[in-house]
């Protein structure tokens, strides 16, 4: 490649002052994102206005594009379904068959656990969803693993919310801006979930690696053995997530740290459906009743940030 | 540009929109993370630092010395990252080629790729570090996107330099 044509200055002060400014207004760049990296370091959401706005300004393009790729992800489905039909329809009644017989015990259990609860007087807080929306994109360049969901305050999002799909735990609202919110995904590094084992109970933590996968840590136990196909969900501890929905399973046997798989995979071709907080943090800290300052015991952990 | 492609009649841009295609450029990189996906890992190159450094590295004077600044805060606000840390990789990155530059600046392609990859490599490291808690292992994503981001150098640099010739204006 040959020599760009220069910018050169000759005698000219002008231009030699121009110059002059040109780098250091680029040392001035780089000392100002340095300001701001420091101010984010020390209040993450420091920037969370600008960053949902533009998110949100950007959100209805990568929709459209979501749209256009779930029509897409339809053709080889409908080719498929087409030729598969007949074979489909007869796996189909053996397997409604099979089913019957679970769902009428199914049916059995669900009254029995509504006739003990009534008995226990358990109070339940299950609120209506907030909002449903896809999740449009995601960090696809970044370390970080957060999402963008295509609704926002407006949509009655707030940050906090738990954020599940159809199968289990997605994630939850970390930034809400008016139209758009950025949602911290269960892989993502920073994201920690307390849950317990689905066969016995055993409490557990769901730490995302970043990688895709997430680390399920023992809690409170040593030695525990972890086997595979165990099914981790949601405890209710810290008042995040209501409990009993599924987070996470084992796929390969361990001791007190395995490595797991969400159940939910986020999706942009699926919907998300963003609940209220289990259990709300009261506005301010007098409005509680009895203000008890008991210390975090080993047996709940801390919510996820 | 060669002798050959030297057309000094041929009609030019205007030099306002000349000079705005090099930003346009980089923003749109930025833009690619709009892609309607929620992948596992970073599977996406960095390609608003892939579009910065090919200008640079082909058209030197293409962009302004306090452009990485203001277009990786634009990065930063799209690509979840930390606020600041596209600004301040990719300012670092102007001026390490402007210390490179005062050596010669006669290069080959494979000179500027081996140079672009110099570059990609620490700015995708501080990125990491700068974006999530050091303690996390995240070296096998981070080693993938490399490996991703250096090898998709060359495209990135045929469309900016497909771009620079029909600009037809340094």
């Amino acid at each position: 490649m040959a020599p760009a044509r220069d910018r050169r200055t000759g005698f000219s002060r002008r231009r030699q002052f121009g110059i002059f400014a040109g780098y250091v207004l680029s040392v001035a760049g780089a000392v100002v994102a340095l300001v701001l990296l420091t101010v984010s370091a020390l209040n993450p959401s420091a920037f969370a206005g600008a960053r949902t706005g533009a998110a949100g300004l950007f959100a209805p393009a990568s929709a459209l594009l979501a749209s256009a790729a779930a029509a897409v992800a339809t053709v080889p489905d409908a080719v498929s379904s087409h030729f598969g039909v007949r074979a489909e329809n007869a796996r189909l009644r053996a397997e409604a068959v099979r089913m019957r017989r679970l769902a009428t015990r199914a049916r059995g259990l669900q009254y029995e656990n509504a006739r003990l609860r009534r008995l226990l007087a358990l109070r339940d807080r299950e609120g209506a969803p907030v909002a449903t929306a896809r999740l449009v994109s995601s960090s696809l360049s970044s370390v970080r693993r957060f999402a963008v969901l295509n609704a926002g305050r407006w949509q009655g999002v707030r940050p906090g919310m738990p954020v599940r799909g159809p199968d289990g735990l997605i994630g939850r609202v970390l930034e809400a801006g008016p139209t758009a919110a950025r949602v911290l995904l269960l892989t993502d590094a920073e994201s920690l979930v307390p849950v317990r084992r689905t066969r016995d109970g055993l409490p557990a933590v769901v730490v995302g690696r970043g990688d895709g996968t997430v680390d399920v840590r023992s809690v409170n136990a040593t030695d525990v053995t972890f086997r595979a196909g165990d099914l981790f969900v949601t405890t209710g501890t810290g008042g995040l997530y209501a409990p009993g929905i599924p987070v996470a399973t084992v796929p390969r046997p361990g001791r007190d740290v395995v490595r797991g798989r969400t159940v939910a995979s986020a999706d942009t071709l699926d919907y998300a459906v963003v609940e209220p907080p289990f259990f709300p943090i009261p506005a301010s800290p007098l409005a509680l009743p009895a203000p008890a300052p008991a210390a975090p015991s080993p047996t709940s952990p801390a919510p996820a940030r | 540009m060669n002798s050959l492609d030297y057309r000094p009649f041929a009609p030019q841009l205007p030099p306002g929109r000349a000079r705005a295609l090099p930003w346009l450029t980089v923003a749109a990189g930025s833009l690619a993370t709009l892609a309607p996906a929620v992948a596992p890992v970073p599977v996406l190159p960095p390609l608003g630092l892939l579009m910065l450094l090919s200008w640079r590295l082909l058209a030197r004077h293409s962009l302004r010395p306090w452009a990485p600044a203001a277009l990786g805060l634009f990065d930063d606000l799209l690509s979840g990252q930390p606020m600041g840390s596209a600004a301040l990789g990719w300012s670092l990155c102007f001026l390490t080629m402007e210390l490179v530059e005062r050596g010669p600046t006669v290069r080959a392609f494979w000179q500027d790729w081996a140079l672009a990859a110099a570059l990609i490599v620490p700015a995708l490291v501080l990125a990491r570090f700068l974006a999530a808690p050091a303690g996390a292992e995240l070296a096998l994503p981070l080693a993938g996107q490399v490996a991703v981001s250096v090898l998709a150098f060359p495209a990135c640099a045929w469309i900016v330099g497909w771009i620079d010739r029909r600009r037809n204006y340094a």
